[in-house]
């Protein structure tokens, strides 16, 4: 976000003003932690994470053909490939990606696109605070 | 003078003809002047396979497949709209106009293209079912270059 402070002090403390109310409501397009997007999404889900739920949900087929794990392995800690293509896909767990959950958009679209293709359906907060929470605690 | 005109006029249609000629971006494969891919090909497209290059598919069969990415050969790869519009009007710019690419082919997959059969007919079966190699649509486990648009013969490296 770039402010321009080269205005008079009122007008200034305005516009940063503007500028912060602005981010609270700005697309969920930023940078975070791990950690940050856990308290996130248990904040939505109003109740606090479960990692063996989560574990459970990532290693399950739920009716369906895939699981999370058919990609990302059962325990994914390791550069695993694609199930249909055979592309590499670097490890899940933020322990062995550093760049994993850390950009909340991206994110978003993973869990979007990938509960559907596993689930059919969309994820709840609840199950993305689950999942993080399990992969949070697989550490090198 | 009519001597010097067509000499002139001689090295201009010579100098058209190679610009074209060097310009003319022709076949895929062995083709060293590739189209640069748009970063946010690179970044949204190639995540799960290979940043395939626009000149392997024509345009329509490139805007089937950007319309139908919730349903993509399988699975969800929906985008958001700004970014679907972005990519799409990059791979219709880039698309293929090249005689054999002007062909659709089929569920718009490359790998059914007539001229992408006719280049691998050489491969055996056996050779598909690879666990290294496991589908026509991966094309890296045998060009090593593949995922710089690569597709040169010398660059062919066959797993066993």
């Amino acid at each position: 976000m770039n402010l321009s402070l080269s205005c008079k002090p009122p007008l200034r403390a305005l516009l940063v003003a503007a500028g912060l109310a602005c981010a609270a409501f700005l697309p969920a397009a930023y940078a975070a932690t791990p950690a940050e997007m856990l308290a996130g999404y248990t904040a939505q889900a109003g109740a606090p994470a479960v990692p063996a739920r989560g574990q459970q949900l990532f290693t399950s087929r739920h009716g369906g053909e895939w699981s999370c794990a058919s990609c990302h392995g059962a325990v994914p800690t390791r550069t695993e490939k694609h199930a249909s293509t055979g592309k590499s896909i670097a490890p899940l767990a933020p322990g062995f990606s550093p760049e994993r959950f850390t950009d909340v958009a991206k994110t978003e679209k993973w869990f979007r696109r990938n509960c559907n293709d596993v689930m059919k359906r969309e994820c709840s907060a609840a199950e993305k605070a689950d999942v993080l929470s399990w992969l949070m605690t697989l550490k090198p | 003078m009519s001597f010097q005109l067509h000499s002139t006029v001689h090295q201009v249609l010579f100098g058209l003809l190679a610009a074209i000629g060097i310009s003319h971006t022709a076949q895929a494969d062995g083709d060293k002047r590739m189209v640069p891919l748009l970063p946010k090909y690179k970044q949204e497209c190639a995540a799960c396979h290979v940043a395939y290059p626009p000149g392997m598919l024509p345009a329509p069969s490139w805007k089937r497949v950007m319309t139908n990415l919730p349903q993509h050969y399988g699975t969800d790869a929906s985008l958001d709209p700004a970014a679907v519009n972005e990519l799409g009007t990059w791979l219709n710019a880039n698309a293929g106009t090249y005689k054999r690419v002007r062909e659709e082919p089929p569920q718009d997959r490359i790998t059914r293209s007539a001229w992408f059969i006719r280049k691998h007919d050489e491969v055996s079966a056996a050779t598909w079912k690879l666990p290294a190699v496991k589908s026509a649509a991966n094309c890296a486990a045998c060009h090593t270059r593949a995922d710089k648009g690569d597709f040169d013969d010398d660059n062919i490296r066959i797993p066993k």
